[in-house]
């Protein structure tokens, strides 16, 4: 329990991380640093879009699954990492040189 | 062998509905083959043609219809909560919570999900992938593209009855909006139930505008506040002016009053640069420019006559159809007018007289269009009749360089912002013009046919990329022009700006040589008596008239004898070719370019 703390804190602390949070695999948000509606709202649109690219890579090769999902975006960026569990997902805003 | 078929119908059924039927084929002649006309031929061995071992294909075009577009949003809601729990309840929400965090399973995942997530948010520290190496060698630009423009948007007259769109304006920030005025400018024959609603158009939805304005009577000018992105304002096909708010809505927040306004429609309303942010002025073809403050549209605050010889007499004066006003030179506008004359005027003049500096003439018809340029603002451009024509103000006898006359209409015309040399016209057949005179003199740079109605007003976007073009079905196309049009070129100002003072100079030149010749001839004619001088231009008319007659005639006999010589040279054949001869030598005359000499 406290090494999740841990972990978790770790991460969130990292240069240029916005928020982090965990959802489970129903789409509930179990622990989050940002706002309930941000949370909710990022919940439940990458908890499908994870579903589909999950799917995607399976489609074309029944033996491979997704590992990691990583979203770039003007402004930051998106990182998802897939489990049957639960769903962590960050927000980062990468540095320019 | 004549071959004959013969229908007969009673004259009394003449007129008569026709009553088909149908029935088997009938062979009414058979021509057999006649060997005997293949003598005529010679069979030809080695025959060359062409084969090509290839799919056959087909090139079809198809074009959809158009489809309607809207854009919805989805409202998230938490949910996938079960079902003994509420998530309103915040005690059991944490609860819930608590208990997942609790679960084996999910500490292990996390735990492992963690360093993988770890290791990317690392990556992303230590590079920044979308890192752009080659940045200062896109200096180099070799524009060696030919110019071209694409259609990006049309926007249609969601009305019935079409109204050609006679301004267009751009919203002052970022450019997303555009404000068409629609109208009918035939005298009174706007046709019956014709709306009086202008539109503001987002570009990124063509299938309805976005704000409707709805005037008392149609909007000849549109022109957004460049300072205040919400605050229109209009002029009326009545006379009135008019100004709106768009976030009061569509009606007219404040109108002029009728008595005080134009007598005609307005065709030029420009915003000035003031404090206040509220001034602006009017011009319309009864031959008043006025200025107003929107604040207090009640009476215009100062009203000037366009009369060029300065009596401020209403009858004198001339229509103005467009105003042009540069925020650098804020006390000088000018007016064109529909006499093809552009006034140049000061603001500050003391008395009206002073009002009116100079005239510029040499358009023969209205003046549809009058710009200075963006970066030499003694040239302005003019557009009116068949040709534009861009002047100097230093040269007040003519303009110091012209298109040739084209075989439509110019209806518009504009500067480009971005680059010096550019500048665009529209047509009234549905063309429009691209010039760009570093490059080419003679010839716009790029002429392209936007439609197949006549294009009634243009207007080009600030960044100098897109063109918004109005045309009389109440089109707007917006065009975007290739980077090569929209770029500033390297010397491109230097080499303008040269253009321009070696044009003045010859103007000039010829001016002074004007100037010498009449003194010259005034000189002559000073001796003599003043009837002698009444009489003689008209007597030079008909001597000139006669003269020419005669001219035209010899000319027409030399050349008849001409070529019937020539006929009889060619004699030796037989009859009936030079009959055929001397028929094509009178043929030939018509197209004779002698006729043209005079």
């Amino acid at each position: 329990m406290a090494e999740v703390e841990e972990t978790l804190k770790r991460i969130q602390s990292h240069k240029g991380v916005i928020g982090t949070m965990v959802v489970n695999a129903e789409g509930i948000p179990i622990r989050t640093t940002l706002d309930n509606s941000t949370t909710v709202q990022y919940a439940g649109l990458l908890h499908q879009l994870t579903m589909k690219a999950k799917s995607t890579v399976r489609d074309i090769d029944p033996q491979n699954d997704l590992t990691f999902l990583r979203i770039r975006s003007k402004k930051h960026e998106i990182m998802v990492a897939p489990d049957k569990e639960c769903l962590p997902i960050v927000i980062q805003n990468p540095c320019e040189q | 062998m004549e071959i004959v078929y013969v229908y007969m119908k009673k004259r009394s059924e003449f007129g008569k509905q026709c009553n088909f039927s149908d029935r088997q084929a009938e062979l009414n002649i058979d021509i057999p083959p006649n060997p005997e006309l293949a003598e005529q031929f010679v069979e030809r061995n080695p025959v060359d043609t062409g084969i090509q071992c290839s799919t056959s294909m087909s090139e079809h075009e198809a074009n959809t219809e158009r489809f309607e577009m809207e854009t919805r949003g989805v409202n998230h809601i938490e949910g996938g909560w079960p079902k003994d729990v509420n998530p309103l309840e915040l005690e059991q929400t944490i609860r819930f919570r608590k208990k997942v965090e609790k679960d084996e399973n999910y500490i292990n995942a996390i735990m492992q999900l963690g360093s993988v997530m770890e290791h990317c948010i690392k990556q992303n520290n230590a590079i920044d992938i979308y890192q752009e190496y080659f940045d200062d060698e896109d200096a180099v630009e070799v524009t060696d593209e030919a110019p071209s423009a694409k259609t990006i948007n049309v926007f249609r007259d969601p009305q019935e009855i079409k109204r050609p769109a006679t301004h267009v304006s751009w919203h002052p920030d970022g450019n997303r909006k555009l404000a068409v005025a629609y109208s009918c400018l035939n005298f009174q024959r706007a046709p019956e139930g014709m709306s009086n609603e202008s539109y503001i158009w987002d570009l990124e939805n063509p299938n309805r505008p976005e704000i409707t304005l709805k005037p008392s009577s149609p909007l000849v000018t549109l022109e957004y506040n460049p300072k205040d992105s919400h605050v229109l304002l209009a002029g009326c096909y009545n006379g009135q002016i008019a100004c709106w708010d768009t976030r009061k809505g569509s009606l007219v927040a404040e109108l002029s009053t009728i008595e005080f306004s134009h007598r005609d429609p307005v065709y030029g309303t420009i915003w000035l640069q003031s404090k206040t942010g509220t001034e602006c002025f009017s011009a319309s073809s009864d031959g008043q420019v006025m200025w107003w403050d929107i604040r207090k549209l009640s009476e215009p605050t100062e009203v000037v006559v366009m009369d060029i010889t300065k009596k401020e007499q209403l009858e004198h004066a001339l229509g103005a159809v467009s105003l042009e006003f540069e925020s650098t030179l804020p006390t000088k506008f000018m007016v064109g007018t529909e006499q093809g004359v552009v006034i140049s005027c000061n603001r500050k003049g003391k008395t009206p007289a002073e009002k009116i500096v100079c005239t510029f003439s040499g358009h023969h018809g209205p003046i549809y269009a009058l710009q200075r340029n963006p970066f030499y603002p003694k040239n302005f451009l003019t557009v009116g009749d068949w040709t534009a024509r861009i002047w100097s103000e230093d040269s007040r006898e003519s303009s110091i360089m012209w298109t040739k006359y084209h075989m439509a209409y110019l209806t518009d015309g504009a500067w480009s912002p971005v680059r010096p040399a550019v500048f665009f016209t529209t047509k009234m057949d549905g063309t429009l013009d691209i010039w760009d005179f570093v490059f080419k003199h003679c010839d716009p740079a790029l002429s392209l046919k936007v439609c197949d109605e006549a294009l009634f007003c243009l207007r080009v976007q600030d960044n100098g990329c897109f063109i918004a073009c109005g045309s009389q079905l109440g089109t707007t196309t917006l065009l975007e022009v290739s980077n090569g049009l929209c770029t500033l070129q390297r010397n491109e100002k230097n080499m303008a700006s040269s253009i321009f003072e070696r044009e003045t100079r010859r103007e000039k030149i010829l001016e002074a040589r004007h100037r010498e010749m009449r003194l010259k001839e005034k000189g002559k004619t000073e001796g003599r008596d003043d009837e002698l001088r009444e009489e003689l231009p008209a007597l030079d008319l008909e001597e000139l008239v006669a003269k020419a007659e005669e001219e035209f005639f010899d000319i027409v006999f030399k050349e008849l004898k001409r070529k019937e010589a020539e006929a009889m040279k060619k004699k030796p054949k037989p009859v009936g070719a030079s009959g055929h001869l001397e028929l094509h030598a009178c043929d030939q005359l018509d197209e004779d370019p002698g006729f043209h000499e005079l």
